[in-house]
């Protein structure tokens, strides 16, 4: 029996451990981060931190482009313009001509100064096909670095509201670091020593966690009048459901940026646990859903399918089911509440399908398809039985509840259609080379223009391999010089860009290419132990995002750093 | 003794070769494009880079050799303790990547399978032909070694984790720390890690000590135990012989469960979000890193093999029967 108390004595040295380090977190121990200087976030990394290069989309440690390099602008989703950043101001001097002056007295972290030759050499970076805005180069002409702090870029073809997009999204990189890198290293770097202008410098990281510290010497605590208030920002990798809740309600952490399931519980019962409004859909919308149709396979090919497709699925059951309200149903534009301006609302009272079983009944009748052999699914015109299966990645709770009840919806109008979950990198990649009958995909997040989904709808040439955009493979030149034409208008020139964007939504709402769903939320779910005034409905409350997630810090999302107050 | 070792030396690598070469089959033979998926999420939209990039990881991962070359620079990679290039934590070796998590496993595994077989069978020796503790103990110990390493994890996070609230749920260390050698670090450490080892320990402990209280019963009802006791040889004596004799069947019994316990870790480790080798293959499966993957069940296998085969030695050592029945043989 001897022995039985070595277990008690681990049992006591934990114990005592655990007293130790209870308060520990609170001291201002060389070792670690004082609480009241520290925001917690999650939800944003899907893996640990590897990598640190602006220019590897999808791989860098969130922050990376926003926190450490700074863009041009900022893009302010609730007014609709542009604030400069790293710029001071700009101007279109020709039709085809933009001239940005940059702000004086930014430095590099390494002392350099920021210099108009480092936004050329960024621009130039895009020669490189690997470089993920490689396609600028097929609307510049040149840029130019006409004095220290002006560059001018010369459009070959005038694109205002893409090249806008590039601009408030990608980030300046310093010339002298970049300028002269070989492709591979470009690309393969994982750039762990950052030289970066922004007001967080890397800390350090271990495989669950990337942490930031903030940079005393920003140039924008004076310039912009902004003070980045947590001195530490550790960013958790994404654990399960189950633990991060537990953490929320433990205050541990700050800001999730994560869809929780049942979190509008947590929300309605624990006062200290806040999202942007108070009530339903208690989130702000991200980006769009979208039922994607491969447009290459029969009947799918076939717009009043589509169209009956469309109106077969009863959107509020799956945003009271799976989603309990955390969700708004999607205009049938499918763009976001923030585009309201380019929303032809009388076309879309006439053309834009709503729920109807009865009117999908009628469609597919119309258009010939009829149940012929008594099965309860309806035949294409030729006699060929219909058999479609719907796909979205295996673990994705809430997209598979909702994929079974489309199914459904679908069934119960005669359409045959089935939910099948696969993984998600297998359904990526048969997305990619066109071998699917329908899928869910949300892979455009908001942004300055609704060019961007336009551009994602119905981008011409469809290659073999379509890795982020028209992944129906549909094909309508009309609709895409339309959007094209999009592109060009200038980047403040609302009632210009809604005139193109009515005739587009008239060969959309006549066609389908896709078909909206919901708008994803924008998950923010924060807590008021450490940190309170999170933005809000409220009045007085700060409007801003805060939402940490790749390409929100540049829409906003940095100021709510600025604007959240500690407690105590 | 020796030709003995060399047979089972050579049982072992036998199993290493076959477990190496189903290690290697399984990934390629998955469906899915590992460095297709990786430049997914690159999003490279310009079709001729994708193909030129699609080149350059093929390369670099070796993917773009035929399939027996693969096998045979794996071995290659394998015997120089290269296991090539993690997609998740690109560009880090895989093995370096292993060695951060092992320690985390080991802390965890080593000290729960080596005290709850001590101390389990001592338990039982104490607790076999005992009334009171047969009727009330033991059927504890019965649920216990039927518990799942899982469920028993959930329960004990949930009640003295989030209830009691008087350890951490989750992770290796608080967040609030960097890792650095000082008492706050440490004693941080120990917190993190005592429910994990609490979960494993508690479920081995209830079936060491089930299997060495049958195995005394057993014992006390042999020949030259009824012999001891006519001979008027105090119970302690008896007992004392009856315990050498029961422990080797235990013994063989470690290494029969070994591979049990390594899964139920690897479980503990998920439901604790421990930073170890359970933890790190649910992050290798989610981002499809098939060569992370394969080193870890590789490492795995070494670790199990390893281990088995010092058991093997240790039973020799202990055993002399079996010492004798060697030299016997071979004379």
């Amino acid at each position: 029996m001897r022995s039985l108390r070595i277990p008690a004595a681990l049992a006591a040295l934990a114990i005592t451990a655990t007293a130790c380090s209870g308060g520990g977190g609170n001291e201002e121990g060389s070792g670690s981060y004082p609480r009241s200087e520290t925001l917690y976030t999650t939800g944003t990394a899907w893996g640990p931190p590897v990598s640190w290069n602006p220019l590897m989309k999808g791989q860098y440690a969130p922050g990376t482009i926003g926190l450490a390099y700074e863009t041009l602008f900022l893009y302010d989703p609730n007014e609709g313009e542009y604030v400069p950043w790293l710029a001071e101001s700009d101007e279109w001097t020709a039709e085809n001509v933009h001239e940005i002056t940059l702000r004086e007295g930014i430095t590099w972290s390494d002392g350099e100064p920021l210099v108009a030759e480092d936004v050329v050499a960024t621009l130039e970076l895009g020669q490189f096909g690997s470089v993920s805005y490689s396609n600028i180069w097929n609307f510049i002409e040149s840029a130019e670095a006409t004095d220290e702090r002006t560059v001018t870029v010369t459009f070959s073809e005038n694109r205002p509201q893409e090249w806008m997009n590039w601009v408030y999204l990608n980030p300046v990189l310093p010339a002298h670091i970049w300028a002269d890198m070989e492709e591979t290293a470009l690309t393969d770097s994982a750039n762990e020593d950052i030289v970066a202008t922004g007001p967080y410098v890397y800390e350090s990281h271990t495989d669950d966690r990337m942490v930031w510290e903030r940079n005393d010497e920003w140039w924008g605590t004076e310039a912009l009048d902004l003070e980045m208030q947590p001195r530490y920002i550790v960013d958790i990798v994404n654990a399960s459901n189950e633990v991060t809740m537990n953490m929320i309600n433990q205050g541990d952490i700050d800001l999730s940026n994560n869809f929780l399931p049942g979190i509008d519980q947590i929300l309605n019962s624990n006062p200290n646990v806040t999202s942007f409004y108070d009530g339903p859909p208690y989130m702000k919308s991200a980006n769009t859903a979208w039922l994607v149709p491969n447009v290459t396979r029969a009947p799918l090919d076939d717009a009043a399918f589509r169209q009956a497709l469309a109106h077969s699925i009863d959107m509020e059951q799956i945003i009271a089911g799976p989603y309990t309200d955390l969700v708004q149903a999607a205009s049938p534009t499918g763009l976001l509440p923030e585009w309201d301006e380019y929303i032809d609302q009388e076309l879309v009272e006439q053309e834009g399908f709503t729920f109807d079983a009865d009117e999908a009944v009628a469609i597919l009748e119309d258009a010939g398809y009829m149940d012929e052999d008594g099965d309860g699914y309806v035949e294409t015109p030729d006699g060929e039985p219909i058999a479609l299966t719907l796909e979205v990645p295996s673990g994705w709770t809430d997209w598979m509840e909702a994929a079974r009840l489309i199914a459904g919806h679908a069934q119960a109008v005669g359409i045959n259609i089935e939910a099948q979950f696969p993984e998600e990198d297998l359904l990526s990649e048969n997305r990619n080379s066109g071998e699917f009958d329908l899928v869910i995909n949300n892979e455009r997040p908001m942004s300055n223009t609704p060019w961007t989904y336009y551009d994602y709808l119905f981008q011409l040439p469809v290659n073999e391999q379509q890795t982020t955009v028209n992944f129906g493979r549909y094909e309508n030149e009309e609709a895409w010089q339309l959007v094209e034409q999009l592109a060009a208008v200038p980047a403040d020139d609302v009632e210009g860009a809604a005139e193109i964007t009515s005739q587009i939504q008239e060969i959309q709402l006549a066609e389908l290419p896709a078909i909206p769903l919901w708008y994803n939320g924008l998950w923010s779910q924060s807590t008021n132990e450490t940190w309170t005034n999170w933005p809000s409905e409220q009045e007085g409350a700060p409007q801003s995002a805060a939402t940490f997630w790749n390409g929100w810090l540049e829409m906003g999302a940095i100021y709510t750093l600025a604007e959240i107050e500690p407690v105590g | 003794m020796w030709r003995y070792i060399g047979r089972k030396l050579f049982v072992y690598l036998l199993t290493f070769v076959i477990a190496v070469t189903i290690n290697w089959m399984i990934p390629r033979f998955m469906p899915g494009d590992p460095v297709r998926s990786m430049l997914a999420r690159a999003s490279v939209g310009n079709p001729e880079a994708l193909e030129r990039m699609t080149t350059y990881y093929n390369e670099v991962f070796g993917l773009d050799t035929p399939l027996y070359q693969q096998y045979f620079s794996f071995w290659g990679g394998l015997l120089r303790g290269d296991l090539g290039v993690s997609v998740m934590l690109y560009p880090e070796p895989v093995t370096d990547v292993i060695l951060r998590a092992v320690p985390f496993t080991l802390a965890v595994l080593l000290p729960a399978i080596l005290l709850s077989w001590v101390v389990g069978n001592h338990f039982g020796a104490f607790a076999a032909r005992s009334k009171i503790l047969d009727n009330t103990i033991l059927p504890l110990g019965y649920v216990l070694t039927a518990t799942p390493y899982m469920w028993l994890a959930l329960l004990l996070a949930w009640s003295l984790g989030v209830v009691a609230g008087v350890f951490p749920v989750a992770n290796g260390y608080s967040f609030s720390l960097r890792p650095e050698f000082t008492w706050l670090f440490i004693s941080d450490l120990i917190s993190h890690w005592f429910l994990p080892f609490l979960s494993m320990f508690v479920v081995a402990l209830g079936g060491w000590a089930i299997g060495m209280r049958n195995m005394i019963i057993y014992e006390l009802e042999a020949d030259y135990s009824n012999y001891l006791q006519a001979l008027g040889a105090p119970r302690r004596l008896v007992r004392k012989y009856a315990f050498r004799n029961a422990m080797l069947p235990q013994i063989t019994g470690l290494a029969v469960q070994l591979g049990t316990i390594i899964a139920g870790s690897l479980l503990t480790e998920i439901v604790f979000n421990y930073p170890g080798l359970g933890t790190l293959i649910i992050q290798s499966l989610n981002s499809r890193d098939f060569f992370l993957l394969q080193g870890i069940f590789l490492f795995v296998v070494v670790g199990v093999l390893i281990a088995n085969f010092i058991i093997d030695i240790v039973y020799v050592l202990v055993d002399p029967r079996t010492r004798v029945q060697m030299t016997g043989g071979s004379s």
